[in-house]
């Protein structure tokens, strides 16, 4: 029968079927401060051990400061959580990178960098963005805290399969426009919740033109639409990106391990139960307007009206998001003026979009009253920054240079909004208090988030830079 | 852990779409190292007026007096996206909340409330109408949730929901999810003899 890509990752971990219940194998675990502590102390005081601590891996990344490298800088709480992952780690013989290692960063942004994601492997995190790694054709999906016990003791989880949905992104994109725009405008047709149940495969030919990293930007926001996860099939791209990485394939096996990835495509005649097309022709940059990142328009379009939804939970949404943005229907974007830029996050902070948005900060600079920060995902993307001179870039307009981390883009640091404050940001969540209690998000794409701080509202990136 | 079979009490309404993690139980509380204490923080943004929790908002459901008191949930589509922090059952059931009635529930989050013996329940919009409007319309009337026979009832109405027989079966027993996995060690064993050498 033929198989879809997420069929075939699926089959190959199958350990035992129970039932309607599959228990899958778990080739990589990705580990950090947040989510971790109680399913620690759930083993320690059950007397478990972790099964594979030669397939987890740790660093540090959540709750950190962006300012300094010291653990108490953002307080005695962060300190201890941040403390007590580095203690688990050392007791069950788990890889960590803390804070000040060459190799520490956001964890989605570490995991492919290293060379950890192979395709057709089954990668779990206690983070919802772990679909990040789906970019490889990777099953990866977020767990929650009493899963990572359950994988730290066993390297399995109980799961049931979800449906498939395929989205095909056909044509190419327009010059200037970019994943995080294709991500976006797919969360805006199909909904916040659009794809709750499904596994997504994204194919097309404006998919297959992106770069890996922009790949893990779209899938990276799988979860923004419900999906379990997302997944592209690898192809010469991904086989480039993994070579010499350090935790690749060796020499030895290679070649085994290339052919096992190049059979990692859906077959021609696999059905899904449901394929959604989008015309790369029609995405605009995209800017959200509401506290869900399916309420997303384009730069030319106005702010919707409630009365533009039919669906009366739309609508009701709309008239809460509205007002909590403190945004009016009808108003265009040159007139919503902003405090804060944010450039990082799981999304958006990688060597590729510090260059983006690097080259359209070289055209101007940031307004006085706004605070712009650029915060790379690691410490490698920092460095190779610093090498390329963008830091000198992004200084010179007048953002932060700061060190990686999650920071403004769910704020467990000190780097958190006000009330009012209105951040152009290239994170993934609009909701409501995400950035900081009363404050409000847009998010956009690093090159829009720059855009945004040189004008000091929201404006088409496509006018700058070149 | 201890078993889930009934429970009855008063429901309160959160008449609202896509109710994040973010809202449930907002980052600064995510700093803890243990399971217990995050009931107090449940809802911060919308249950209390200032950052240090001394002022309750009158107007949010759960600070109402009609509600006090109340064990069941209601929701309305895609409660609990976002953000996979098991904390947020952790601060619901620790409010006193032991189910969660709502039109959908995102994926992680559903986990997460069998993981806590929280139960999840997804009924449709019609069916959540009626449920809404029983509370608007006397809201000390009690909810029985019987999850053997997988109903919901209150007043004359009786409501089916679904629900996976695993997830049933580990919330009515109250099993111990990774003891009943470890029991399946030598197929594990087994399958990792067989993985690729490369991993």
């Amino acid at each position: 029968m033929a198989q879809t890509l997420y069929d075939k990752v699926w089959n190959a971990h199958i350990v035992e079927q129970l039932g309607e219940d599959t228990l899958l194998y778990i080739d990589r675990h990705l580990i950090h401060e947040v989510t971790t502590p109680q399913a620690f102390a759930g083993l320690n005081e059950n007397n478990r051990k972790v099964r594979r601590p030669d397939l987890t891996f740790g660093t540090m990344d959540h709750s950190i400061s962006t300012r300094s490298l010291a653990l108490d800088a953002c307080g005695p709480q962060n300190k201890l959580q941040l403390q007590t992952l580095a203690d688990n780690c050392a007791a069950h013989n788990i890889q960590l990178y803390p804070v000040g290692h060459k190799n520490q960063g956001i964890v989605h942004v570490i995991g492919p960098q290293l060379g950890l994601i192979h395709p057709g492997m089954t990668v779990v995190c206690g983070d919802s963005h772990t679909a990040t790694h789906g970019a490889f054709g990777a099953l990866a999906f977020g767990i929650g805290t009493s899963q990572v016990e359950h994988v730290l003791a066993t390297q399995t989880l109980k799961q049931s399969k979800a449906k498939s949905m395929q989205i095909e992104v056909a044509g190419k994109l327009p010059i200037g426009v970019t994943a995080k725009d294709i991500i976006l405008a797919i969360i805006g047709k199909i909904g916040h919740a659009g794809a709750t149940g499904y596994v997504i495969e994204y194919c097309g030919e404006a998919i297959s033109d992106l770069s890996m990293e922009q790949r893990m930007t779209i899938c990276n926001m799988s979860i923004e639409a419900g999906a379990k996860a997302g997944l592209i099939s690898p192809d010469q791209k991904t086989i480039d990106y993994l070579k010499d990485k350090d935790f690749a394939p060796s020499n030895a096996y290679w070649n085994d391990a290339v052919s096992y990835w190049q059979s990692l495509t859906s077959d021609a005649d696999a059905i899904f139960d449901t394929v959604v097309t989008l015309q790369a022709k029609d995405i605009q940059p995209q800017i959200t307007w509401g506290t869900n990142p399916g309420q997303v328009i384009g730069i030319n379009q106005a702010i919707p009206s409630p009365d533009d939804f039919d669906d009366p939970i739309e609508k009701e949404s709309a008239v809460k998001a509205l007002k909590y943005m403190g945004l009016e229907a009808g108003q265009t974007w040159d007139n919503v003026n902003i405090s804060h830029v944010f450039i990082g996050s799981c999304t958006n902070s990688r060597i590729e979009d510090l260059r983006a948005a690097a080259k359209v900060a070289a055209s101007g600079k940031v307004k006085s009253h706004i605070t712009a920060i650029v915060v790379p995902g690691s410490v490698a993307v920092k460095e190779q920054a610093e090498k390329e001179a963008l830091d000198v870039i992004f200084k010179a307009a007048g953002f932060e240079w700061r060190l990686p981390g999650c920071s403004m883009c769910l704020g467990m640091n000190d780097d958190v909004l006000q009330p009012g404050d209105r951040c152009a940001s290239t994170s993934n969540r609009n909701f409501e208090g995400r950035q900081g209690r009363g404050s409000r998000t847009h998010l956009v794409s690093p090159e829009m988030a720059v855009a945004a701080a040189l004008t000091g509202s929201f404006a088409d990136s496509r006018q700058f830079g070149e | 852990m201890t078993g889930f079979t009934e429970l009855s009490g008063k429901a309160a309404p959160l008449d609202q779409a896509n109710i994040d993690t973010d809202q449930i139980i907002p980052k600064q509380f995510l700093t803890g190292v243990t399971r217990s204490g995050y009931g107090k923080h449940l809802f911060h943004d919308w249950r209390y007026l200032d950052l240090h929790e001394q002022e309750l908002n009158p107007e949010f459901t759960l600070t109402q007096e009609k509600h006090k008191g109340a064990n069941v949930l209601l929701s309305r589509e895609n409660f609990g996206c976002g953000s996979s922090r098991e904390h947020a059952p952790w601060a619901l059931a620790d409010f006193g909340f032991g189910c969660i009635i709502a039109t959908s529930l995102a994926d992680i989050f559903y986990s997460n409330c069998i993981n806590n013996q929280l139960l999840p329940i997804a009924l449709s919009s019609n069916i959540m109408d009626d449920l809404f409007e029983h509370v608007a319309s006397n809201p000390d009337v009690i909810f029985h949730i019987d999850l053997p026979n997988q109903t919901v009832k209150v007043g004359e109405s009786s409501y089916k929901f679904e629900i996976a027989q695993h997830h049933k079966q580990n919330m009515i027993k109250g099993l111990d999810a990774i003891g009943q996995t470890l029991d399946f060690n030598k197929s594990i064993s087994a399958f990792e003899k067989k993985r690729a050498a490369w991993l």
